[in-house]
Formats: structure tokens, sequence, C-alpha cells
């Protein structure tokens, strides 16, 4: 009890210490920086009315949110729903696997600025276009944990299930899914984490309404206050989504 | 009628970096309906290579194993195994993981009637009353019960019985030598036993298989046990015989074990 609410008055400090930064820097460096009193004094508006839409960019920043976290939704689920059995079929079979890692390793690295432009080039829209996006660049996680958890499957459970001579089906729902459910959460987490650093960048290319889309254009209507109040609600929603996955993911590791 | 099991010029070779290693060769055993055979032998000889075989689990590389007049191909529910680890679930509770076997071995029976034959077998073994706990949560020794009820629970004509005391401390492992005896006793399915304690191999079998060291091992020699039954272990402690038959095997893996394969190599 001692030990962590001095962990949390430690993290408070830190908080301080780069408020403290930010401060100095919008005061002596970079005067179009807002400091942190005023971008609270422009922004308000945004945070004390959340769910208020006065117009399709000038929504309040809980809706804002809502918009990004949908498009996110969709883009992860449809990761994890590619991803899961991809790195099923990579951890259990090595002739799959060395027919794709190699073109997987390939794919991994690229930045979701590239596949961006050939989403909208293939569907023509913004919107699929940006889950396309989403969804190539989050799965990659999921694949290569769930492929590491299939290949970490102890030999036990595999000859228990040889000689009791089970189905395939009852295989794979009895010995292969439970054995592999912890790494295929972290895959999970990790997606996410990424999905919602993918939607950022989709929703500043394409223009759609949503925190990417709003630090967008208030970068060009010169509002840089609002900028950082974007950047703050991106790094706030993107630890919570990490701890509520962490949380899923330690659950499981103790069953 | 029921036949016996044969063994049958079994040779084991395993690929490795440095070429073919030849673990076992033309092995030849024969076990008979209601008899318990121990293979017994030094670490490494390739006696669990030759119960795994027997189990499906590995093929042989010459030679085979022959169930009912037909060589087998492959695990077999009427040949149940239980493994040197407890090998349970840990996602399933205790009755779960002995529901498991029960459902693959008498898919004709409704739910109700699995449950309570999975209940049986638990209670045969002795833990019934950790029919709802996780296996994480029990003792090696009373996991190891659950797997050989599990194993039980198939209604196998063979019981193979791979060192499953190893990993016991002392009094467990008594506790469930007794508890495999009795269980013998009172159905004499016919058991194969690995292991590496001459103790355990003397109180429980009909017959030991001693077994040369590796590579290319055999059996070295067979040894009927031809002590009284129902067996009782202090009173073997009085047993001029018993001890006669812990020298023979004691003599056998001190030196002739070893002398055979020297032998070979002159």
């Amino acid at each position: 009890m001692q030990n962590s609410l001095k962990t949390f008055a430690l993290s408070l400090v830190g908080l301080f210490v780069v408020g403290g930064l930010w401060t100095f820097l919008s005061l002596n460096v970079a005067p179009d920086l807002p400091s942190p009193w005023r971008t609270w004094q422009e922004s308000k508006i945004y945070v004390l009315n959340p769910w208020e839409k006065r117009g399709e960019m000038d929504q309040g920043i809980g809706l804002m949110t809502a918009y990004s976290l949908f498009r996110v939704a969709k883009g992860f689920f449809l990761a994890i729903a590619i991803g899961t059995p991809l790195g099923f079929l990579l951890g259990a079979s090595p002739t799959f696997f060395k027919m794709f890692d190699p073109t997987i390793q390939l794919l991994r690295p690229i930045s979701p600025l590239a596949w961006l432009p050939l989403g909208l080039i293939l569907f023509r829209q913004s919107e699929p276009a940006a889950l396309f996006t989403i969804a190539l660049c989050s799965m990659w996680p999921t694949v290569i944990n769930t492929m590491t958890g299939v290949r970490a499957i102890p030999q036990d459970y595999l000859n228990v299930a040889r000689v009791l001579r089970l189905s395939p089906w009852k295989q794979f729902t009895k010995v292969w899914l439970p054995a592999t459910l912890p790494y295929m959460f972290t895959g999970y987490r990790l997606s996410l984490g990424i999905a919602w650093l993918v939607i950022v960048a989709a929703e500043m290319l394409t223009g759609t309404p949503g925190v990417g889309g709003f630090l967008w254009q208030e970068y060009n209507s010169l509002i840089y206050s609002h900028i950082l109040l974007s950047i703050l609600t991106i790094g706030v929603v993107g630890f919570t989504l990490d701890r509520m996955m962490g949380f899923a993911e330690n659950k499981l590791r103790t069953v | 009628m029921i036949r016996p099991l044969i063994i049958t010029s079994l040779t084991k070779t395993f690929d490795t970096a440095s070429g073919p290693h030849i673990a076992v060769k033309d092995f030849d055993a024969t076990v008979q309906p209601g008899e318990f055979v121990s293979l017994l032998g030094h670490s490494g000889c390739g006696k669990s290579t030759v119960l795994a075989i027997v189990a499906g689990l590995q093929q042989a590389t010459l030679g085979g194993v022959i169930v009912d007049g037909r060589e087998i191909d492959g695990p077999g529910l009427e040949r149940a195994l239980v493994f040197q680890s407890p090998c349970l679930l840990p996602w399933c509770n205790t009755r779960e993981n002995v529901m498991l076997a029960v459902r693959q071995a008498h898919p004709k029976l409704n739910p109700k009637e699995q449950k309570e034959l999975a209940r049986k077998y638990l209670n045969l073994v002795g833990v019934s009353e950790f029919e709802n706990t996780l296996p994480a949560e029990l003792s090696q020794g009373t996991q190891q019960r659950v797997a050989i009820a599990r194993a039980l629970s198939l209604e196998p004509r063979f019981l193979l019985l791979d060192e499953p005391f190893g990993m016991l401390d002392s009094m467990t492992r008594f506790e469930l030598q007794d508890l495999v005896l009795e269980l013998w006793e009172k159905d004499r399915k016919t058991c194969i036993l690995v292991t590496h304690d001459i103790d355990e191999a003397l109180y429980l079998s009909d017959r030991i298989i001693l077994m040369t060291d590796g590579p290319e091992s055999k059996v070295g020699l067979e040894l009927p046990i031809t002590l009284p039954r129902p067996r009782d272990r202090r009173e073997l402690a009085d047993n001029q015989e018993y001890y006669r038959l812990r020298k023979v095997v004691i003599d056998f893996l001190e030196h002739h074990s070893r002398q055979f394969t020297q032998e070979k190599a002159a």
C-alpha cells in the first residue's frame, strides 16, 4: 500500500516535470506553442461539452474520440480475424511457415503512410481505405504471437491428445486453443496499440472526422492549442486501451 | 480369445547431427494377457522408446508391435498410457480431464452416464474430493492419481506406465505403487511398466525384462518374479527370494549390461 502510494506520487512528479518543461518552452523558446493554461482555456469548450456537435469537423472531444475508436475497432477486429488463423497455420505447418514467413517479414515493416494510398486506389473511398490500412499494419503482432504460442504448446499435451485419439476439432478446442490463448492476447494487445497509432495517420490523410482528422484540421486553421488537445487525447485513449487489454491478458495468464 | 502382445525385432533409429543413432535394436518380447511386466535398465537404454512405440506415439524403424494378431500403426484406446509427468490439461478441472478420455472411449453413453463413469474412476484412485479442482492446485502425487484414473477410464486392455512414479517423493511413490498393485489385483489388466527403480519392478512385476545399455540396446535378461501374491512390502523385507532376485538384477545392471556392449565392441 505504502509502495503503490509512493509510485503514484512519483508518477505525478513526472507529469509535473514534463508540464513545467512544456510551460518553459512555450514562454521562452517557442512563442507559437501555447502554454498548458492557454491550451486549457482555448479548448475547454471541447472537453466540457464532449458530446456537442457544432459542425462536421467541430465536435466535442468525446464524439471525435468515439468516431476514431469505432474505426479502430473495425480495423482491429478485421486484423485479428485474419491474423489469428494465419498465426495458427504458420505455427502448425512448417511448410506454410517456409512459404509465407519471408513475405510476412517483408510486409511487416511497411509504414501505414505507405499502405493508405494503395487502399485509396483499391477502394476509392476513405473509410474502407482506412480500415484496410489499420488491419494490414496492426495484424502482425497477432500473427507472430499466435504462431509463437502454437509452437510453444508442450509436447506432453499433444501426446495426451494423440493417445486419447482426439479428433482434429477436439484437439483444437481442448488443447491448441487454450494453450495458445495467453499468447494470442499478448498479440491482440500489441495489435490494438498499433491500430491506435495508425488511426491518427489514416484520419489525417483522409480528413475524416475523428481525433486525427481534427488534429490535422486545426493545424490547417493554425489553432495550435487544439493540436495539443488532440495529442493529449490520443495519449490518454491509447494508454487506457493498453491497460484494458493488459488486464484481460493477465486474467488469462493466471488460469 | 485374448492373444498376447508381441514386440518383434523392434529397432529404432534416430537421425542426429552426427549421423543415425540406433537406440534400440532387435528387441523381442511377448507379454501374456493379465501379466505385469517391467522394463528395467539404465537411463538412456531406450526403454521409454520401446514403450512409446507400443503406445503408438513413435514409429519403429524396423520390426513392430502386434496386438490381437495385427500390427499397430498408431495410438489406440485399448492401450492406455500413463506418462512420467501427470500431463493433465491445466485449463480443465480433474473431472473434465477424465471426461476427455471417457467421451473418447464411451461415446455411446449419455452425458450423465459418462459423468458417473468419470466419477467412478476418480473414486477408484481416491481423488473424488478434488473433482472440481484444477490440476495446478493439486500435489504431484494427486495429479498422477488423476492421470491413472484418466488412463483407466478408457477401460483399456493394456496399461502402459512410463516411469509414472519417477517424479514423486518416496512416500508418495509407495502409496501409488500400492494403488497400482491393488488395481491390478482386482482385474489383472495387462501392464507394461518402464522404470529404473529395482524395488518397484520387483514389488509389482510378474516378470522383469532387463535391457542392455544403449546404443543398440536389446533384451539382456528376462527374469520371472516368482514372489507370492498378493504382495506386501513389509513381508518382502523378510523374503530371501526377494533378495536373491534383487541381487540378480543389480548384478546385471552393474556388470552384464555393460559387459554385453563391451563384447559387442570387441
